[in-house]
């Protein structure tokens, strides 16, 4: 301001208006933002296209078949889905019933239990455990977690179900290797606890505390409280919390690869190895060519179509919530 | 310790007259919710420990000057990969952080309550949660096929996709807490909706907005399935056009710690160590943002 009185005091030099910033400058950043919002859609589109068009010969050559066959033959390329899909379904529903309660006592914990100079830091802890990459998760299981369990857990079960009907053929692990569908559901576990504990916190937080005092006022115990008056208040929204851990189950790549044994055949024990979509590809891609790699695509369309199903319901029950 | 005896002792405890089975019910489910906590941050000590322990013997000098080594070959390190990492990250973040922001301010500012803002906000969340992995299938449709070729570019571009989310949403929450009394404020003085929106808006959303894109690169850093079709890895340092395969940090650690030699396996710890600390310092970082800004 002062520059251009200073300026116009100059004879014979032009006087500076400040001007306000141009009309179109408003235009462009309106148009830009809106651009950028408008790309999201596009970027959802363009994945559900790319998978679709990707996956296509596979589907046109094996056709529904490609989704019930069990054969996974890259020398006479013939693809089917079966054994990954069981996998995929499988570990992640073994994450869901281990980690589900899990999540659920840690977001009791957190709300009526703990001190509240101890609630920071175990929140802080339990989100971490979310920060923790997931190859991180692979390695810890794979070097860690696998040999305990097939020494602690693995052989001694074998041993005990070892001719029973059904349980001796579900929980008997031919090669205790530690490897595995079950093994990797356990390490999905821990990896979806951090999101269904902190959304059902945050939902039980939400809770007007006046149904809470009122509760505990006719002399509920803490239990009542929680069993009664919680669940039932934040019931729809922890369901949505639970789908949202499985969205992320049926997807996990990283550390599945690593545990879950890479193997292509099904087999009727969860203690043995499998694979799930999400490891196959990750495995095989980079040598994949030809139909091989149109299979893998398509492998990962029908992951995208079962996740994004998932991740609709999930969204849909749990209204937006504040972390991710 | 028998239950009767506990009553006795304690006769004025608002306890006394609760039926025993509902007490033990009740500190039946104190236990098990308090043991569940434990186990899970048990878990998280464990697997830090565990990177500790394994990863600190494989620092080394080498580990930050030197490139990885071939097949086994002894020394070398992951300076390499840990560079290229840093390029791909910010390469992800350069591109997902104006197109974040943008989005998350349209959203907030012009979109508001309309259908179409709630439809993105929808999709913007389910892109959150969806599998990285398909986003490094998308890129290598997209990207690597036409281009016949694995590069640093289409690596970058996975990442920022994966970004691109996280920043919208933590944009569009944080310009939603600004009071609508300041952009009143700016318009009374004649100000156009844009230059209300960069100059008052914006800044006094910075601290929330920086810790979106701080946690997006958190998210971003440890990523491994997406460039494990797109920037790929080698052994060498990246080429400046970022052509060919960029050396990086994730996938690294997850073809030298399924290798079976020892050297490869110990870089490997190393990396890890490296990799989860950094983004554990991000996070906490990001989170005493959000704290002070409140």
């Amino acid at each position: 301001m002062t520059a251009a009185t200073d300026m116009s005091s100059i004879p014979g030099a032009t006087p500076i208006v400040r001007k306000t910033p141009k009309a179109t400058f408003d235009l462009v950043f309106r148009n830009a933002s809106f651009a950028a919002a408008l790309l999201v859609l596009v970027l959802l589109a363009a994945i559900m296209a790319s998978m679709v068009i990707g996956g296509w010969p596979a589907f046109r050559e094996f056709g529904l078949g490609f989704i019930t066959s069990s054969v996974w033959d890259t020398q006479n390329e013939q693809y089917g889905a079966w054994p990954a899909i069981v996998g995929t379904l499988s570990t992640a529903l073994i994450a869901l019933v281990i980690g589900v309660p899990l999540s659920l006592g840690i977001a009791v914990y957190l709300t009526q239990l703990a001190p509240a100079w101890f609630k920071k830091p175990v929140a802080t802890a339990i989100e971490l455990l979310a920060a923790v990459p997931s190859i991180i998760y692979g390695m810890w299981g794979l070097f860690v977690f696998v040999p305990l369990f097939a020494a602690y857990v693995q052989i001694p079960l074998s041993n005990i179900v070892e001719g029973m009907p059904i349980v001796g053929t579900v929980l008997y692990s031919r090669s205790p290797s530690g490897l595995g569908i079950f093994t990797a559901g356990i390490i999905l576990a821990f990896m979806i606890v951090p999101f269904i504990a902190s959304i059902t916190r945050d939902m039980l937080e939400q809770i007007p505390s006046v149904l809470r005092e009122s509760a505990y006022g006719i002399g509920a115990t803490t239990w009542e409280v929680v069993r009664h008056v919680l669940v039932p208040q934040a019931g729809v929204s922890i369901i949505g919390a639970v789908m949202l851990g499985l969205g992320r189950a049926l997807g996990e790549t990283m550390a599945v690869t690593f545990v879950v044994g890479n193997a292509n055949r099904l087999s009727a024990s969860i203690l043995d190895p499998g694979s799930t979509i999400a490891s196959r590809i990750a495995n095989e891609f980079n040598e994949a060519m030809g139909l091989q790699l149109n299979a893998l695509i398509a492998l990962g369309c029908i992951l995208f179509f079962v996740t994004f199903v998932v991740l609709v319901i999930a969204r849909l029950l749990v209204a937006r919530v504040k972390r991710y | 310790m028998t239950m009767t005896t506990t009553t006795r002792e304690l006769p004025r405890q608002p306890w006394g007259r609760v039926r025993q089975s509902r007490r033990t019910a009740d500190r039946m489910m104190k236990i098990i919710a308090t043991g569940f906590t434990f186990t899970a941050i048990f878990v998280l000590f464990w697997i830090l420990g565990m990177l500790l322990v394994k990863g600190i013997g494989g620092l080394s000098v080498a580990t930050f000057t030197a490139v990885t080594p071939g097949p086994g070959t002894e020394g070398g390190g992951i300076a390499n990969a840990i560079v290229g990492s840093f390029v791909l990250t910010f390469l992800g973040i350069a591109i997902a952080t104006p197109i974040g922001v943008l989005a998350g301010t349209w959203l907030a500012e012009y979109g508001r309550r309309s259908k179409l803002a709630n439809l993105i906000r929808f999709i913007n969340d389910i892109l959150l949660s969806a599998p990285s992995i398909l986003i490094g299938l998308f890129v290598y449709v997209i990207l690597v096929e036409p281009f016949r070729g694995y590069s640093g570019w289409a690596g970058g571009v996975a990442l920022g996709i994966i970004a691109i989310p996280v920043i919208v949403r933590t944009t569009e929450d944080m310009l939603s807490l600004v009071p609508g009394p300041l952009r009143e404020a700016g318009a009374a003085l004649g100000a156009p909706p844009s230059v209300v929106i960069t100059s008052v808006t914006w800044r006094a959303a910075k601290a929330g907005m920086v810790t979106g894109i701080l946690l997006a690169l958190a998210r971003i850093a440890g990523e491994t399935a997406p460039l494990l079709f797109t920037a790929l890895n080698n052994n060498f340092w990246f080429s400046p056009t970022l052509v060919g395969g960029v050396s990086n940090l994730p996938v690294t650690i997850y073809q030298f710690a399924s290798a079976p030699y020892e050297n490869w396996q110990q870089l490997a710890w190393a990396g890890s160590l490296i990799i989860t600390i950094s983004i554990l310092v991000l996070s906490i970082v990001a989170r005493r943002i959000v704290a002070g800004s409140k």
